[in-house]
């Protein structure tokens, strides 16, 4: 798979190191470079060649995320969310779906959306008020997502809505696509990182759409949803590996060259010794994410490693871009360099994709119950 | 229509190049190797041509072994299979020994049209396209920019000139060599990757291609490297300061060093 990691440093560093710097600082959304890396096959990676995926597994996946959150966190993330958003459809669409939709999601062409989080209804994913009412060969979905990633610029969405008062087993899956009458969104948030990624609120007003766009029986959403987001955490964690990594990268570089007292700054042991504990953090963040992949790709259980994975690697991602400020001094903390937009986007990788307090959560019950 | 696309593997544009003093020749093995960037530009239009004229594009590289790496790279994009003229004995070779044994494996292969890049970003001598344009006695067109090769055995094209463009016509087969803005270069899909293994690459030595050795290589090259020696090092610059009449004093440094 050294071809697959080869060709995704080459987009990196021909796509999306010229334009990071600009995109992020202006807020802008990076659509071409989707297009860009559709076209190399990269939006469909995981997925069965059938409907038009590589079928790699989520060891050389999530790799590939890692070298892309190096150059561009948007961009990777961008990628995971899209992997994401075609995940209920890959997974528990009908064979007549997935032959009719699919292709055009993994083709490259096309960006997805992953709908869950709702304003009253984070953490507590099963509180989601949305609603979704049969009237004949129709759907009716009436509500309001919040914090979605591409949403306003996304072709598709993977909606979780509530089609009875049950908490988890009233709740359904639906593919919307996007110029659905009916589905809005509001003006993006306005975030302390990933400036270049769409996040907004996303509106359903008597969207309709026909029956055969439910995924999976009426109930059975919840599980969808969880299913996806043990693989989502994946790609979180080697987004912050990749992240990590970038300002590592850029650490070790300016600490060579910086001279003070005479000396490079990278031969005094307090600086030397950060990096060490910079680097090693990565390392083992990666190894960690790894085990989870290979367990993933091996059919065992993997959702406990996952938790673990994006809490470990998201916390290491928030202090390795932390030290990356601080070895650079007064200009890490100025926008000459990228380390301190490095340190906004970290934190948000605590937070997305479950909470690291709910992973905390996760790995705890797996212990205890 | 059949196309033979003409790529050159170099160093890496951004590593830093050395010379082997034995040789005095490039280093080629102590620096990456990358498809030669303006061959990029080459295999897109190549793969352009074939694919409005369901014609085939064939892609040939003379250079060492791990030159197989950038015939493997143009298959991946889309090229349907690989030559490789590999021969220790064409080690050092200059333009004009390039050319023969790029012309003599080209010839009789019944090509429609050989595209190259106009020069390879290690050598930049730029000659070797009208001279194998030459040893095949085929009309060459040059530095284009743009490039019409409808099928119908005509192929027209837009010739860079210092001061616009010529609209340069000929009958094919013919010899094309393109410039950068002739188009955007494709990436390699993930797909195209896998493909590109099972892709047929022939190996092609100089005895293979009935090409004299005393012909070819460092010993029959017509220029030889006498001597070289490294770049002096960059001299501190000349600090203007600005007492108000800094622009004058630009102006005059310019006109010294005739820039204006």
């Amino acid at each position: 798979m050294n071809d697959l990691l080869d060709l995704t440093d080459e987009l990196a560093r021909r796509e999306l190191a010229p334009r990071v710097d600009e995109y992020e600082r202006e807020g802008r959304f990076p659509r071409e470079v989707f297009t860009v890396l559709g076209g190399a096959g990269l939006l469909g990676l995981p997925y069965p060649q059938r409907w038009g995926g590589a079928e790699v597994g989520y060891t050389d996946y999530l790799q590939v995320l890692e070298i892309l959150a190096r150059r561009w966190l948007t961009v990777a993330l961008g990628v995971s969310v899209h992997t994401l958003s075609c995940h209920a459809l890959a997974t528990a669409g009908t064979d007549e779906q997935r032959d009719a939709w699919l292709p055009d999601m993994l083709g490259g062409g096309l960006l997805g959306a992953y709908c869950l989080s709702e304003t009253q209804s984070g953490s507590d994913a099963a509180g989601l008020r949305t609603t979704a009412t049969r009237e004949g060969d129709e759907y009716v979905l009436n509500g309001t997502k919040a914090w979605i990633t591409h949403g306003g610029v996304a072709d598709f969405y993977t909606v979780m809505t509530r089609t009875s008062p049950d908490r988890t087993a009233g709740i359904t899956a639906f593919l919307v696509p996007g110029g659905t009458t009916g589905l809005s969104s509001a003006t993006p948030e306005r975030k302390m990182g990933m400036r270049g990624s769409v996040t907004a609120q996303v509106m359903l007003d008597d969207v309709r759409v026909p029956a055969d766009r439910r995924l999976g029986e009426e109930g059975s959403g919840f599980r969808i949803a969880l299913n996806a987001l043990d693989s989502g955490r994946l790609g979180i964690a080697a987004c912050a590996v990749g992240l990590a990594q970038g300002a590592l990268d850029v650490a070790v570089d300016y600490a060579r060259q910086r001279e003070q007292f005479g000396s490079p700054i990278a031969s005094f042991q307090g600086v030397s010794f950060t990096l060490a504990d910079m680097a090693t953090g990565i390392a083992a963040g990666r190894a960690l994410y790894l085990d989870a992949a290979r367990r993933r790709d091996s059919g065992e259980p993997f959702s406990t490693q996952a938790a673990m994975a994006k809490l470990f690697c998201t916390d290491m991602a928030m202090a390795v871009t932390t030290s990356a400020v601080q070895v650079l001094g007064g200009a890490g903390y100025v926008e000459d360099y990228p380390v301190e937009r490095y340190m906004r986007e970290a934190k948000v990788l605590q937070i997305v994709e479950g909470t690291n307090e709910i992973q905390r959560l996760v790995i705890g019950r797996a212990l205890t119950q | 229509m059949k196309i033979v696309v003409c790529v050159k593997q170099v160093p890496d544009t951004w590593s830093e190049k050395k010379l082997d003093p034995a040789t005095k020749t490039l280093d080629r093995a102590s620096v990456d190797g990358v498809m030669n960037e303006l061959d990029e530009y080459a295999v897109e239009e190549a793969l352009k041509i074939a694919e409005a004229t369901s014609g085939e594009v064939v892609v040939l590289s003379m250079g060492p072994e791990q030159s197989t790496e950038t015939i493997r790279k143009a298959l991946s994009m889309g090229a349907d299979a690989g030559i490789h003229i590999l021969d220790d004995g064409l080690a050092g070779s200059d333009a004009v020994a390039t050319s023969l044994a790029i012309a003599k494996v080209i010839e009789g292969r019944g090509a429609d049209l050989v595209i190259f890049g106009s020069e390879s970003t290690d050598a930049r001598m730029s000659v070797v396209p009208a001279m194998v344009a030459e040893r095949l006695g085929l009309p060459q067109l040059t530095f284009a920019n743009k490039v019409e090769a409808p099928g119908d055995g005509t192929v027209k094209a837009h010739r860079l000139t210092d001061y616009g463009y010529d609209v340069v016509e000929a009958s094919t087969p013919a010899v094309i060599s393109v410039v950068e803005k002739i188009n955007e270069p494709r990436y390699p899909s993930f797909k195209g990757i896998m493909a590109a293994k099972k892709k047929p690459v022939e190996t092609i030595s100089l005895a293979d291609a009935g090409i004299e050795s005393a012909s070819v290589g460092l010993g029959a090259a017509w220029s030889e490297v006498a001597e070289f020696a490294d770049a002096p090092a960059r001299a501190a610059g000349t600090i203007v300061t600005d007492e108000g009449d800094g622009g004058t004093k630009i102006a005059d440094y310019l006109s010294e060093q005739k820039f204006i």
